[in-house]
Parts: C-alpha cells; sequence; structure tokens
C-alpha cells in the first residue's frame, strides 16, 4: 500500500511539474530563451540576447532593458533567472521574465546579478537598435541609427528605408542614410547602388565612417578591383577631411588650455602684476574656489535638488565672495607686514599655501571629491560629423573672455579701479590725495584672490577638486603673467592664448611631456631676450 | 626682475624647508612590553589623497589586534610618520623609524619612486617593509615583502582577457602611462607581450604624460584616431594618480564609449572614481586582486568594520588596503609563530605563511617575496563601484621578473637555499 501511496504521490507532483512547465512554455518562448542567460559565458550570453529580440514578444525590450540594467538576478536555490524588484523594506519582489508571474520575494543573498559586460552590452544595444527605430525621442533613434550601423544587420534595411521617407529629423536623417548606404554596400545590390551609396558615405565621412571603410576595404576580395579602387578614393577623401578638421580640432584646444590659463592667471596678474607681491598661496585660492563649488552643490542636492543643474551659476559670485575674503585675511595679517621685501612674502605665501592646503585636508578629506557636470556643461556640440567640441571647453573659453573683459571695465571705469591704479603707479602721491592706500592694498589683493576662487568654479569642472589643484596651476600661473608681461592684463591674455596654442601643436609630434619642457625652454629663452615680457610696462611704475 | 629670478630660485629649497616641517612626528614612548610598528605613508603633498587611507587601515588593524588582546601577550603601537610625498623625505623618516623610533616593521611606501629611495635604507639597516601597492616587479629585496600585484598578477591577465572573444577581440592597443618608472616598465613588458602575440608594431600607439596632467583633449583625439582605423581598439592606462580624473572626464565628454573603446586601468580603483561622475564610464575596466564589490564574508565584516572605525558610510576600500590587510595579517602570524619579531626569524616565518585574502581564497607568500593571489578583471558600474566580470580560476604566483623581457627571464629571485638572491642566474650556494 504504501509503495503505491508513493508512486501516486510521485507521479502526481511529476504531472504538476510537466504542467507547469508547459503552461510557462505555451504562455511564454521569451521565458525559456531568458532562463539560457544562466551561463558564465558572455559570448554565449551575446547570442542569447538576439535570441531573446528574434523571439519577436512585446516584452522583449524590456527584458533587455532590465539586463542592462542589472535587474535581471538568477535565484540562488534553483538558478531560475528572475526580474526583481527592489521593494521599500530592502527585499526583492520576483517575477518570471516574459510570463510576468509573481515568484515571491528574496532577499539580495538569495540572488545573484546576471553579469553583462561591454561585448553583452554591444549586443543589447544593437538588438534594442531594431526595436528602438521607431521610438519618439530623436536621441534614441538616433543612437538606435548607430546600433544598427555597428551591427550592420541587413534585416534592418526594409525598416530604415521605410522609417527613412517620415522622418524629420535633420541629424537623424542623416544617420539613417548613412547606415542605408552601410548597409548597401554589404548588400547584393549592383555596381553603381555601391558607388552611390560610397558617396553618401563621403558626405558624412566622420570616424566611424572611416573605420567602416578601413575595414571594408580589407574585406574586400581582390576580384573587385573597380569597387575597391572606388572605396579607397572615397576612404582617402574622408582622411584628408579628417585631418582637416583635426587641424581645427588642435586650435580649439589650444584656444582652450589657454583659457585654463588665462583664468588661473588673471588673478595673479593683479597681485603678482598690479601689486609686485609674489603670492604662492594663489594656486590655494582657486582651490578654495573648487571647494566652494562643491559645498554650494552638496547644499543644493540635499535641499533644493530642482536647482542642482544651476549651482555652478550661484558658485560664481560665491567662491568670488569666499576666495576674495580669504585674500583680505591673507593681505590683513601677513603680506601687509612684507610690502618691499619679495624673498620674505614668497616665503610666507608659500607657508600659507601649505597650511591652507592641509586645511581644507582635514576638513574635507584627502580625497577627490566630485563636482559633477550640469547636463548642459557634458557632451560635445558637433559642428559637423568629425569635428565636434565639447561643451564645458566652449563654455571656459567665454568665462575666461567675460572675466577678463569684466576686470577690465572695474579697473578703468571705477572709482576703485582709478585708486587701484593710483597706489600701484605712486603711492605717496595717491595718500597726500586722500586715497586709504591700506584699504586699497587689501580690496586689490582681495580682487585678485576673489577672480582666482572663480577661477576655481571652472576648473573644477575639468580636474580634481583635491587639496593640490592649486598646486598643479601655480608655476602656470607665473609663467604667463611673466611671459605676458608684469602688470598688463592684455599681455595676460595674449600669454595665456599663445602659450596654449604653441603648446597644443607641439603636443601631437613631441608628446606631452616634451611638449612642456620646449615650451619652458622657448619661455626661457624669451625671457632673456626681453627680460619685461612682451608687453613691457614703461614708466615709473617699473621702478616699483 | 633681478629679485625675482632671484627669489624664484630660492623656491625650491623652500620647498625641502616647509616640507621638513610639516613631518611631524609621534612622540616616541619607550616601554618595554610594546611593540611597534611603523607607517611610512604621505599624509600631505599629491600622494596624501591615495597614502591617507593606507595609514589608516594600519591604524585599524592595530586597534583590531589590541583589542584582541595584542602580540605575543604585548600591546601593538603604531608609529607613524610623514614623508609628505617627498621621495628623499622617505629614505630619512625610514631611517628615523628604524633607528630612532626602533620599529619591529613598517608598512608604507606607495610611488616605485619612493620604495627605490627606501630600500638601502632597509637593506642597510637590515628591517623590514611590507609594500602594498600593484608595481612594475623587477625587483626582489631581502627586507620587503611585495604584497600588491607584479605585472603578471595585473597587466598580463587584463591584456589577454581584452584579446578573448569575451573581452571584444581587442586587435589594436594604445599603452597610456604617466612618465616614471611604473608605467615605462609595465609597457615595455607589454609591449613585448603584445608582440609576441603576434600584434604588430603599427597596432600599438605608446603614450607618456607628466605627473598630474590636466588636459587631456589632445590625447584623448588621437585615442579616436587611433582607434577609427578599423580594428578593434583598446587603451591600457597605467595613469596614475591625480591625472585619472580630468582624463576619464575628457573621455566622456568626447563620447568614447567602453563598448567603442574600452579603457583597461591599473591604478585606478574604488577610491579614484569616488571624486567622478561614472555615468559615462559604465564599462571601463580596471584590473586588480580585489574589489568592493566582491562578495565574501570576510569581506563583508572588513567594509564594516572599515566604515566604523573611519566613521563614514560613504568610505570605499580597495586593492591596496586588502594587500595591507593581508600583510600585515600574515606578518602577525609569523610573528607568533617565530615567537619574536626577530627580523631574521620573522622573514623565516614568512615563507610559505597563509592568510584569506577578501575575496574568498589563500594568499601564499613566496619565497621570491612576492605573493599567490587571484587576478580580477572588472567593470565600473553607474554606482562608482567595480564589478568582476572575469577572474581567473586559482591563484597566481607573483613574478619578480617578468618572463617577457628578455634579460629579466633568466633570473631567479628565492631567498632560500640553495639561491639565496632577489635575482641571480645561478644559485649562490
Amino acid at each position: 500500500m504504501k509503495i503505491i501511496k508513493k508512486a501516486i504521490l510521485l507521479l502526481s507532483t511529476l504531472t504538476c511539474l510537466v504542467l507547469t512547465g508547459a503552461t510557462l512554455g505555451a504562455a511564454s518562448e521569451l521565458y525559456d530563451v531568458t532562463q539560457e542567460l544562466n551561463t558564465k559565458s558572455y559570448s554565449k550570453k551575446a547570442k542569447v540576447v538576439a535570441k531573446i529580440a528574434e523571439t519577436g514578444d512585446e516584452q522583449a525590450a524590456d527584458i533587455l532593458r532590465a539586463l542592462m540594467a542589472g535587474d535581471l538576478f538568477a535565484r540562488k536555490s534553483d538558478k531560475i533567472i528572475v526580474l526583481a524588484e527592489k521593494q521599500p523594506d530592502g527585499g526583492y519582489a520576483l517575477i518570471a521574465p516574459g510570463t510576468g508571474a509573481a515568484l515571491g520575494t528574496a532577499k539580495k543573498s538569495d540572488l545573484s546579478k546576471v553579469k553583462i559586460n561591454n561585448r553583452v552590452r554591444n549586443a543589447i544595444k544593437a538588438a534594442l537598435g531594431g526595436l528602438d527605430l521607431n521610438h519618439p525621442d530623436p536621441a534614441k533613434r538616433l543612437a538606435a541609427a548607430d546600433a544598427v550601423f555597428k551591427s550592420l544587420d541587413d534585416d534592418m534595411l526594409p525598416l530604415l528605408e521605410a522609417r527613412l521617407k517620415t522622418e524629420e529629423n535633420d541629424k537623424v536623417k542623416s544617420a539613417f542614410e548613412q547606415t542605408i548606404a552601410a548597409l548597401y554596400l554589404n548588400a547584393d545590390v549592383d555596381f553603381a547602388a555601391k558607388v552611390s551609396a560610397l558617396h553618401t558615405l563621403k558626405e558624412s565621412g566622420g570616424p566611424e565612417v572611416k573605420s567602416f571603410l578601413s575595414r571594408y576595404l580589407a574585406e574586400l576580395p581582390e576580384e573587385e578591383a573597380e569597387l575597391r579602387s572606388q572605396v579607397a578614393e572615397i576612404l582617402d577623401a574622408v582622411e584628408r577631411r579628417l585631418s582637416n578638421f583635426a587641424l581645427v580640432e588642435n586650435l580649439f584646444q589650444g584656444l582652450s588650455l589657454g583659457s585654463v590659463l588665462l583664468l588661473a592667471a588673471i588673478g595673479l596678474a593683479i597681485t603678482f602684476g598690479v601689486m609686485g607681491v609674489i603670492n604662492m598661496a594663489h594656486g590655494e585660492m582657486v582651490m578654495i574656489g573648487a571647494y566652494t563649488t562643491y559645498v554650494i552643490q552638496e547644499i543644493c542636492r540635499t535641499s533644493f535638488p530642482a536647482g542642482l543643474e544651476y549651482s555652478l551659476i550661484v558658485a560664481i559670485p560665491a567662491a568670488f565672495v569666499v576666495a576674495g575674503f580669504f585674500g583680505v585675511l591673507l593681505e590683513k595679517s601677513v603680506i601687509r607686514f612684507l610690502y618691499g621685501r619679495p624673498l620674505e612674502t614668497l616665503l610666507a605665501t608659500w607657508g600659507v599655501s601649505l597650511i591652507l592646503q592641509q586645511f581644507v585636508r582635514t576638513i574635507f578629506g584627502p580625497t577627490n571629491k566630485e563636482v559633477s557636470a550640469p547636463s548642459w556643461l557634458s557632451g560635445a556640440w558637433e559642428v559637423t560629423s568629425g569635428l565636434s567640441l565639447t561643451y564645458n571647453r566652449i563654455a571656459i573659453i567665454i568665462f575666461a573672455l567675460c572675466v577678463l573683459f569684466a576686470l577690465m571695465l572695474v579697473l578703468k571705469k571705477t572709482l576703485f579701479g582709478l585708486q587701484m591704479r593710483a597706489v600701484t603707479q605712486n603711492r605717496q602721491m595717491a595718500r597726500s590725495m586722500g586715497v586709504e592706500s591700506a584699504t586699497v592694498d587689501s580690496l586689490t589683493f582681495g580682487l585678485g584672490s576673489g577672480i582666482a576662487g572663480m577661477a576655481g568654479v571652472a576648473l573644477s569642472q575639468i580636474d580634481n577638486v583635491s587639496p593640490n589643484l592649486g598646486q598643479a596651476y601655480i608655476i602656470d600661473s607665473f609663467m604667463v603673467v611673466v611671459f605676458g608681461g608684469v602688470g598688463n592684463l592684455w599681455g595676460t591674455l595674449v600669454g595665456a592664448g599663445s602659450l596654449g596654442i604653441v603648446n597644443k601643436f607641439l603636443e601631437p609630434y613631441s608628446g606631452a611631456v616634451l611638449a612642456k619642457i620646449l615650451v619652458l625652454v622657448a619661455i626661457i629663452l624669451f625671457i632673456q631676450k626681453r627680460p619685461r615680457g612682451l608687453f613691457a610696462l614703461k614708466g615709473r611704475s617699473v621702478e616699483g | 626682475m633681478q629679485k625675482l629670478k632671484k627669489a624664484l630660485g630660492k623656491i625650491s629649497a623652500t620647498v625641502a624647508l616647509a616640507a621638513t616641517a610639516f613631518g611631524m612626528t609621534s612622540p616616541a614612548m619607550s616601554a618595554e612590553d610594546v611593540i611597534k610598528v611603523g607607517v611610512l605613508h604621505s599624509l600631505s603633498g599629491t600622494m596624501a589623497i591615495s597614502e591617507t587611507t593606507l595609514k589608516d587601515s594600519v591604524l585599524m588593524l592595530v586597534d583590531d589586534l589590541n583589542k584582541k588582546g595584542g602580540l605575543l601577550g604585548k600591546k601593538v603601537e603604531a608609529v607613524v610618520v610623514d614623508p609628505a610625498s617627498n621621495w628623499p623625505l622617505f629614505a630619512e623618516k625610514a631611517r628615523e623609524l628604524i633607528e630612532v623610533e626602533k620599529v619591529d616593521v613598517v608598512f608604507g611606501c606607495w610611488t616605485s619612486v619612493s620604495r627605490k629611495s627606501v630600500l638601502p635604507v632597509f637593506e642597510e639597516l637590515n628591517s623590514m617593509l611590507f609594500y602594498p601597492v600593484q608595481y612594475e616587479g623587477e625587483e626582489s629585496s631581502r627586507n620587503v615583502f611585495y604584497t600588491g600585484a607584479a605585472p603578471n598578477q595585473q597587466a598580463i591577465p587584463a591584456v589577454e582577457y581584452l584579446m578573448s572573444e569575451d573581452g571584444g577581440s581587442v586587435e589594436r592597443w594604445v599603452l597610456a602611462g604617466t612618465d616614471y618608472v611604473y608605467p615605462r616598465t609595465t609597457n615595455k613588458i607589454l609591449e613585448a607581450f603584445l608582440k609576441s602575440k603576434g600584434v604588430a608594431e603599427e597596432d600599438i600607439m605608446i603614450n607618456y604624460t607628466p605627473f598630474g596632467h590636466s588636459d587631456w583633449q589632445t590625447i584623448v583625439s588621437d585615442i579616436k584616431k587611433f582607434g577609427s582605423a578599423g580594428k578593434k581598439t583598446a587603451v591600457v592606462s597605467t595613469i596614475n594618480g591625480d591625472a585619472n580624473v580630468p582624463f576619464y572626464k575628457e573621455l566622456a565628454n568626447q563620447g568614447i564609449k567602453a563598448e567603442d573603446i574600452p579603457v583597461v586601468a591599473f591604478s585606478v580603483g574604488e577610491e579614484e572614481l569616488a571624486g567622478l561622475d561614472t555615468k559615462p564610464l559604465v564599462g571601463h575596466l580596471a584590473a586588480w586582486n580585489y574589489f568592493m564589490s566582491v562578495e565574501s564574508e570576510e569581506n563583508a565584516a572588513f567594509i564594516k568594520k572599515w566604515k566604523a572605525f573611519i566613521g563614514d558610510e560613504k568610505r570605499v576600500t580597495n586593492d591596496p588596503m586588502e594587500a595591507t590587510y593581508i600583510g600585515f595579517n600574515m606578518w602577525v602570524q609569523a610573528v607568533k609563530q617565530a615567537g619574536t619579531t626577530d627580523i631574521d626569524a620573522v622573514r623565516q616565518a614568512m615563507y610559505g605563511q597563509e592568510v584569506k585574502n577578501l575575496t574568498g581564497g589563500m594568499a601564499v607568500m613566496n619565497t621570491n617575496h612576492h605573493l599567490s593571489k587571484p587576478v580580477l578583471i572588472g567593470e565600473i558600474q553607474e554606482n562608482g563601484q567595480i564589478e568582476t566580470v572575469w577572474n581567473t580560476d586559482g591563484v597566481v604566483k607573483g613574478d619578480a621578473w617578468s618572463d617577457f623581457i628578455p634579460e629579466s627571464a633568466k633570473l631567479t629571485a628565492d631567498w632560500t637555499y640553495p639561491f639565496v638572491c632577489g635575482g641571480c642566474e645561478k644559485p649562490m650556494y
């Protein structure tokens, strides 16, 4: 009896199992395919991704996105692949992929994530490319077209051609055309069609086209000599075009480096150039500006998340005020006593710079702080395909020029500017005319430091926000000011610009290390010839 | 102007002065029942960003050991000095630790140049240094235990992974590094390795940049150009320290995605990523022997302890910390086994010493003073963590001398009989 009972029990469980299996299977082929993700090999996973897309199931895209986002897990107990949604209590709700059946909940330790790498990510993007060609968001369509261009999946050709007819966005349109042309080259069409496809590619001609064409040329059989020569010709044209762009890009990079140097040096042009103080703590004012940016951004993150995008704009005046305050403090407490003694000033400000570094290190810790870039400063502006200029660099160039001209206005058009120039040119005379020279001195120093602080806001976008930030720029700043001519803002502008451009044009030929050395040697030679820099001041102030 | 020139000439002298002034030492206490452990990590200057963490790690381990009753019935005391990222000062501070403070062991150094600077001191005074950072190899000193990775435990496996089908079958390589001994030696080894695998000369681009390089526009666009020649391209980065943040920012802004041109880095860990927005960097790689994301009991306990010790829930752990952890625990075990802190006895006890590493296996000290460790390749995730995508099946034994440099391939490092040398072609005895 017992045996029969056991047998019946066994039988019923078996049927049960088979039944559930069958219902799941019937409900979704997608479920079965997804289960194949339970493998360690990434090549296999990449194949499964393609299979998932081929099921044509409506939920395929969702599963692929979940895989991309790391929401697919293998349950450790039975090795089943599940979709897991994080619950407010920290646990996970499990859902069977494809069928949507709830599978209960689990703790994080019961699950292991289905890992993906770049290869799988590429496969997902290619698969999603086919699914996203009709997406309402043009950016998604653009990404989809690029994904197809990379995967060269010829099944997509009819879909792309249909889509091209209704496409209104110019950028997406040209991406579609480029992708269709690439697919034509691989398809079984006549010579004329291939040549016209090649010309379409020549039109768009970015680096990815160059990459595609050189691969295509390498794989083209020797017999098709005519097509080969055509391809080689177009490839040559694309390369020429790109190398012309490289020249423009190089110029832009030079200007951009120049603008960074300019920003770092303007403040020093005031404290060193106008006042004659060798301020080794100048770099630390830049650093304080960068940390102010960080603090403002953290306050925004916690209190006004909506304003996070614009925290940088708030940080500009804030950094000016904070760094300016430190500048006035430094002038009042140290530098005031050391006017006319450059060596002592140098040593004292060097000491102050170390103190400030350690001060920041103690408060914020030794590690880098993250100042995130707002979306309007991320990415690049694509002028045409193959030539793109990064937004943050453009913004820094504009910002540097704005700061320079604002400073010139202050010097030339305000009473404070007039007093400042009067005091630096002839202190005794200015005092006898009733100018409070001590106050003007500390305000001037504060102004120079405040501008350094604003430079810190810009540098937080391209460099580390760490206690050492300032050290990296101090030598360069002195170099720019001395080269441009001490006490002359135009000289600072021209000096920074030319140093940046010369550096960037040397770099591709000599490497970054040698370029820096060559520039330094050139400056030393130049200073020997013209000790007062590019634009030397003439007159009484020179003696001071 | 004359005055100014003179003044600028004095700067270097001032630097040295100020740095010395800042290298503070803790007051010496000479109680009989104390075992002293020296900590030689920069707490100011450029390297403070990385080394301060390691100083804290040693303090945590010492603290933990004392809570468990100390060592050989004695209290363990950490003596912390600050060599201030100044290489010659490293040697002075090492001498001070050994001669004045009479420490029994030193944990310290990060950059290879600082290690090279203290090496003669440790050899002259016969003391012991645990060096916890991945490095270029080509060295084995009787007085140093290297607990970081040698090139064959990091660089070579990473390149092999990228060459494999899973890694993307890379055929074209950019070797980008900071201009000093570690990247130059590593790239020399990698270049020889790549050529031995049939990679053509024109498919390798080597590029060096100065320390703290911040303007990466030209180099990143060069990489972009190099990568558009129709072959799958990858960047092997030995860029060190501060320069990494602007490098990755530029990569993100110029739109280089990991799926197109992956960058595998040997000096970028969780700590370096903490200063970065990692969303545009997902998929770029790092090769280490440890990641914070590794799931194991030891690791979970270690992370918990670290966060509690440092009092910050956001602090991360990284590979050199694991290397410090392994080195410290091995030294403790060896001292217990030897029953003394005598350098020669402890050194003998170190060979073959096994401790649990944080990735769920055992670390073994070999007679060439290098560890056997697993190699992990990870990809950067959106949350700033690095997740393992590939790892070696077992452990890899650290090679002091690379097999891919002809002059080095002949050399053996073995500090036991009959070799007893750090690099010789024939046994000494």
